[in-house]
């Protein structure tokens, strides 16, 4: 059986929904950076089932915001001497700005470079967004 | 003494329905004494920053200032000014408020206006943005009813052509739910419905029942206020699909046979040929009565933007 080490410091991305792994490593860059980081696909769940996991030994700097958006059933366990010395949960956030574009292509915001495109939820099930520019609802495909 | 933060008009939610009421019998005051105000803005200049083309609107404001006793400096075509030269909208009103007191912007492109006035140093109106507010207008639409109907509030209104693209019947529908009404009908071919969002907000926001209907004489014997709109050709996929609505949805006397004596018919202007000429002689059509209000009510939106304080 695969054995994958605790870390001593650093971060843990919990409960990613399977499949999502893969993806939020490739958002945050993690194959770029040159310390240890475990990506960790179809780890069997007792509540999701199987589930992905992302161990990242070090201390770096995370959007929980742009996190949540990508997948909010996501716990962020912070690691400190081998020990869980903060638990988070992820939420949908309720605003996010400059995370994603807005889908109306008359919008200001798809065309001058000042117009950063904020979003106000409009649907948590749907992960729809209202444009605060334009007022269109953008709905946000991970 | 602290100044006061400068106020825009991007959307007809930025003034409240107090702020509202108190434009509307300001610009009745100005309709029955406009001479009282000919000196109103003196020394003050209103740009006009139209990067599409606009007649109604551009000349109504700039006869508003002008009837104020202020001055006006501007463009009509993007084509002319630095834009063209690929000035960002930020900059544009950042040196034109170097230049005039306020300014009223129409673009293309929706959000434009919102853009500017993020950071515009003078008060910033939307002159309408795409197919997203048309502010002025609704105000303009409110004036109209009042004065027609002496109360916004209890009315049955319908709403009739392009509801889908049309943002004179977005802004208006959605202040006239902040009014109080419960109750609007919507009259357009399937393809050219409110869009879904708006009915979602609508419903979510407000206690109210939108009916749609395909035709006029459906509805026409309770409508208080008919607010046509123009189907515009470039929406449909085909010569014969255009011909097909635009016919429809075309409004003459025959179908307004039924309809009360007391209705009034609305449009925004221009009209192309959504209402036949034959209805311009019916005591019930108002529409260049409304276009007339205009002037007035941007002529009182201008003094509360600016803070002047009328003696009048």
């Amino acid at each position: 059986m695969l054995e994958v080490h605790s870390i001593q410091r650093g971060i843990v991305l919990d409960h990613i929904v399977a499949g999502n792994g893969l993806k939020i490593f490739n958002k945050l860059m993690l194959d770029k950076v040159d310390f240890s980081v475990f990506l960790l696909m179809n780890v069997p769940s007792q509540s999701m089932g199987k589930k992905d996991v992302i161990k990242i030994e070090n201390k770096i700097d995370i959007d929980l915001d742009f996190l949540g958006l990508m997948d909010h059933h996501i716990t962020l366990n912070i690691i400190e001497g081998g020990q869980i010395i903060q638990k988070r949960k992820l939420t949908i956030p309720r605003k996010v700005r400059g995370l994603i574009s807005c889908h109306n292509p008359r919008c200001i915001t798809n065309s001058d470079d000042y117009a950063q495109a904020d979003f106000e939820l409009v649907s948590a099930e749907k992960l729809e967004y209202r444009c605060g520019y334009c007022e269109e609802i953008t709905r946000y495909i991970p | 003494m602290l100044k006061q933060p400068v106020r825009h008009l991007i959307d007809p939610e930025d003034l409240s329905i107090e702020e509202l009421d108190a434009l509307i019998k300001l610009a009745q005051k100005i309709v029955h004494s406009p001479r009282e105000y000919a000196d109103a803005c003196k020394g003050k200049i209103l740009a006009t920053l139209f990067y599409e083309p606009s007649t109604r609107t551009r000349f109504s404001f700039e006869s508003a200032m002008l009837r104020l006793g202020g001055n006006v400096l501007g463009f009509g075509n993007a084509n002319v000014s630095s834009v063209a030269k690929g000035e960002s909208i930020a900059d544009t009103i950042r040196t034109v408020s170097a230049y005039a007191d306020i300014a009223v912007m129409r673009h293309p492109k929706e959000g434009a206006p919102k853009l500017a006035s993020q950071y515009s140093l003078i008060p910033v109106i939307n002159g309408g943005d795409g197919g997203h507010q048309h502010p002025t207008q609704t105000l303009t639409d409110l004036l109209t009813i009042q004065t027609f109907k002496n109360s916004i509030r209890d009315n049955t209104i319908a709403f009739c052509g392009d509801l889908k693209f049309g943002r004179t019947v977005h802004s208006l529908i959605r202040t006239l739910a902040r009014y109080g009404i419960q109750k609007f009908i919507l009259i357009s071919p399937e393809e050219l419905t409110l869009p879904d969002s708006l009915k979602r907000m609508l419903n979510q926001t407000y206690s109210l029942q939108l009916e749609e209907v395909r035709t006029i004489e459906e509805a026409v014997e309770e409508i208080d206020i008919l607010y046509m709109t123009r189907i515009q050709r470039e929406r449909f996929f085909n010569e014969a699909e255009y011909a097909k609505f635009k016919n429809a949805y075309l409004l003459d006397l025959e179908k307004i046979k039924n309809a009360k004596e007391d209705m009034i018919i609305m449009h925004p202007l221009p009209r192309v040929n959504e209402i036949s000429y034959e209805v311009d002689q019916d005591p019930r059509a108002v529409y260049f009565e409304q276009a007339r209000l205009g002037v007035y009510i941007r002529m009182a939106l201008i003094l509360k933007l600016l803070g002047v304080e009328c003696a009048c």
